[in-house]
């Protein structure tokens, strides 16, 4: 017979087939990089490993023979491979700029019991702790200083309070809107909102932040009367901004995907539009729903320059007419700030892991119960 | 039987509805308005920015290359800005479009459907069109600086740092890895629209595989690659986080010229003209004015995307 398959027959065709491959294998790998990468930075945080003291045990110049390479080198902050290049006297004199440097330190801050703490265990990042000169213990942000405190709920709480109001906002205007272009519409109608609403997608999230830092907050402020100009507030309107066009996209696309025959069968048993989008139409595609507003907190929860541009101050308030920093504005604004390599830097990883962590788990629930409605529409499950 | 259906279907003065129905009426009016409301949001911000944008964009604003303080409004320019933005997503693409358009001919022309590969390559493209773009940010300065860049100066055995630093390569590469799943799912729409008899006639003429894709598919499915690429670019072209510890300058003198160079950016520049500028009422019109030509770039994109996307949808609609 003259049909030969496999890769035999054609080895180019074969080989062209693998690349093809494994050419799409690389989104697998690019998901797995960005947490690997990122989580790296961070791991001496996570596995408590690093040091920000402000006050160290000094290893004097004499005792330089008492103690490993191992452990000198990591008391002078050098790589194996720097350290083996070293000389005796240039690791002496080394050793000997650590003891100026800590005999800098002003004198106020040592008999301060906190120039002693390592502020980078997970005990200062997440609890409550009293510092030397507040009254009560306190959550605090403050990364800059003599004694640096990284506590992480401030940021966390920022992050939510903008989210939350950010969704409280758009989620009901975007699902309203995906009702009534999928049910209730003429069809005209639908071909000018829909393009409209995803022009909404295309305005960059920088050039939203600027129409909220220069304009809606002074609207806003004028119009309520509160006191912050710029407030978690006006931050979580304009997430809404950001958060609309997605919640809508994918809410819309949930409902398009109810059979017709659905549909039919409400109207001809005497059902009006409303009910029949309200009581058969939206029930079936509840979960779809549902995953729209999961991957609308992963937007707004990721979101940077809305909130960079609009709010900044890092104040624990549950109020949502005080300034808030949320997690992501926290790594735009002080990485460049940050030493590559010190304490400062790793947190600042650890607060990316995190937060690809928590939307890798929201898209992850969005998309199974996307796949999970679309193969129960089809009537496969 | 057929008679007594069309009998049914007439419409019958026994079931009309004689009521007014006002809860229906009510919620119906309820979601337009939240449209309404939608399109409204919309309409104020971009009347708001034409407004007052427009008449402070001139030729001479977009051609000038600004000295040190570009906070003066009579001698800015945004020039390195549209060039520095304008390159990096240049190169961004030579990069998204061969791997994004690989893999989703893979996904539609070779994975089985049901394999656990297939489910976790599309769970991955998923996930990463929603990973926050800081995200990328920091994936770009520990991966491509911090890793690629500082091994490939230990190799070449660079005195100082010349490629462990922000450059234009590696923010557009952090870009592209950004956008892979824009450009993915475009093509992936367009290449299920091609009717299957096109394939089929193709492979039934002896066509291989390999050759029925490159000569019969592609060229269908150029359409919806472009519009992949053009979103792609639109998308990339207004992101500020992914770039802002990977290769955006505050200031530079000279326009980028190598892949190695630090470059200034349209968004990054709306940034710093809002939030750092020493008199926001004097450089107001200059950042107005900013903002429209970052709109005039992304949403011509945009717009031309979109147009060519529907036209896609509607072909792939009438083959359902």
């Amino acid at each position: 017979m003259g049909i030969h398959r496999g890769h035999r027959a054609r080895p180019f065709e074969w080989l062209a087939e693998k690349t093809i491959f494994l050419v799409s294998l690389s989104t697998i790998l690019v998901v797995f990089l960005i947490f690997l990468f990122v989580a790296r930075e961070a791991l001496p945080v996570f596995l408590g490993r690093m040091s920000s003291a402000l006050i160290q045990p000094a290893i004097p110049v004499a005792e330089i023979d008492r103690h490993p390479a191992k452990e000198l080198c990591k008391y002078l902050g050098l790589t194996p491979e720097q350290f083996a290049k070293m000389d005796r006297e240039t690791l002496k004199e080394l050793l000997q700029v650590k003891i100026e440097a800590q005999e800098e330190i002003p004198s106020e801050f040592r008999s301060d019991p906190d120039a002693l703490a390592n502020t980078t265990l997970w005990h200062y990042l997440l609890r409550p702790h009293q510092w030397t000169g507040y009254t009560k213990p306190s959550f605090i942000w403050q990364p800059v200083g003599q004694i640096k405190k990284y506590n992480l709920i401030p940021l966390f709480v920022g992050s939510l309070k903008t989210t939350l109001v950010g969704l409280l906002f758009s989620v009901p205007l975007a699902i309203g809107a995906a009702i009534y272009v999928s049910q209730l519409a003429r069809p005209r109608v639908r071909e000018i909102v829909k393009p409209a609403i995803e022009m909404l997608a295309g305005i960059p999230s920088v050039v939203v932040g600027f129409f909220a830092l220069l304009v809606m907050a002074s609207v806003l402020q004028s119009l309520l009367r509160y006191e912050t100009r710029l407030n978690a507030f006006v931050a979580g309107l304009a997430l809404g901004f950001a958060v609309i066009p997605l919640v809508f996209s994918i809410a819309e696309d949930a409902l398009t995907s109810v059979p017709r025959s659905y549909t039919q069968a409400a109207l001809a048993l005497g059902a009006s539009r409303w009910q029949t989008a309200w009581q058969i139409v939206l029930p079936a595609a509840l979960p779809g729903v549902f995953a729209a507003t999961m991957l609308g907190f992963g937007r707004a929860i990721g979101e940077t320059m809305i909130v960079l541009m609009v709010c900044s101050a890092s104040v624990l308030s549950w109020s949502v007419f005080d300034s808030a920093r949320s997690i992501t504005t926290t790594i735009a604004a002080e990485m460049a700030e940050a030493v590559s390599g010190d304490a400062h830097y790793r947190i600042l990883f650890m607060l990316g892991a995190l937060l690809f962590a928590a939307t890798f788990f929201s898209n992850l629930i969005a998309d199974l119960v996307i796949h999970r409605l679309k193969r129960r529409l089809e009537g496969k499950a | 039987m057929k008679a007594s259906l069309d009998e049914l279907s007439r419409p019958s003065r026994h079931f009309r509805t004689v009521r007014f129905d006002f809860v229906s009426f009510f919620f119906t009016g309820l979601t337009g308005l939240a449209t309404f409301l939608i399109l409204a949001i919309l309409a104020v911000i971009l009347a708001n920015i034409l407004f007052n944008g427009l008449p402070g964009l001139s030729w001479r604003f977009v051609s000038t290359i600004p000295k040190k303080d570009f906070f003066d409004p009579a001698t800015t320019g945004v020039l390195p800005m549209i060039i520095g933005t304008t390159f990096r997503v240049l190169v961004m693409t030579l990069f998204v479009i061969p791997v994004g358009v690989t893999t989703a001919v893979y996904l539609t022309e070779y994975a089985p459907a049901s394999a656990l590969v297939t489910r976790i390559i599309r769970a991955a493209v998923n996930n990463l069109a929603g990973v926050p773009s800081i995200v990328f940010g920091l994936f770009g300065l520990g991966f491509f600086i911090n890793f690629l860049g500082r091994n490939l100066d230990a190799l070449l055995h660079n005195p100082g740092p010349v490629w462990g630093q922000p450059a234009l390569i590696w923010a557009s590469l952090t870009l592209a890895v950004m956008t892979l799943p824009v450009v993915i799912v475009a093509t992936e729409e367009s290449l299920k629209a091609i009717p299957p008899g096109l394939r089929e006639a193709s492979l039934a003429l002896g066509a291989t595989k390999l050759e029925t894709i490159l000569k019969i598919v592609l060229p269908q499915a150029l359409p919806g690659i472009l519009t992949g690429g053009i979103l792609a670019v639109s998308r990339a072209a207004g992101e500020v986080a992914p770039i802002l510890f990977t290769g955006v300058a505050y200031y530079m003198a000279s326009l980028p010229h190598r892949l190695n160079d630090q470059f200034m950016d349209l968004g990054y520049h709306v940034f710093v003209l809002s939030t750092q500028s020493p008199d926001i009422e004097k450089t107001r019109s200059i950042l107005f004015a900013t903002v429209v030509v970052l709109l005039l770039l992304t949403f011509t994109l945009n717009f031309v995307a979109v147009l060519i996307r529907s036209r896609v949808r509607k072909k792939l609609r009438s083959l359902a």
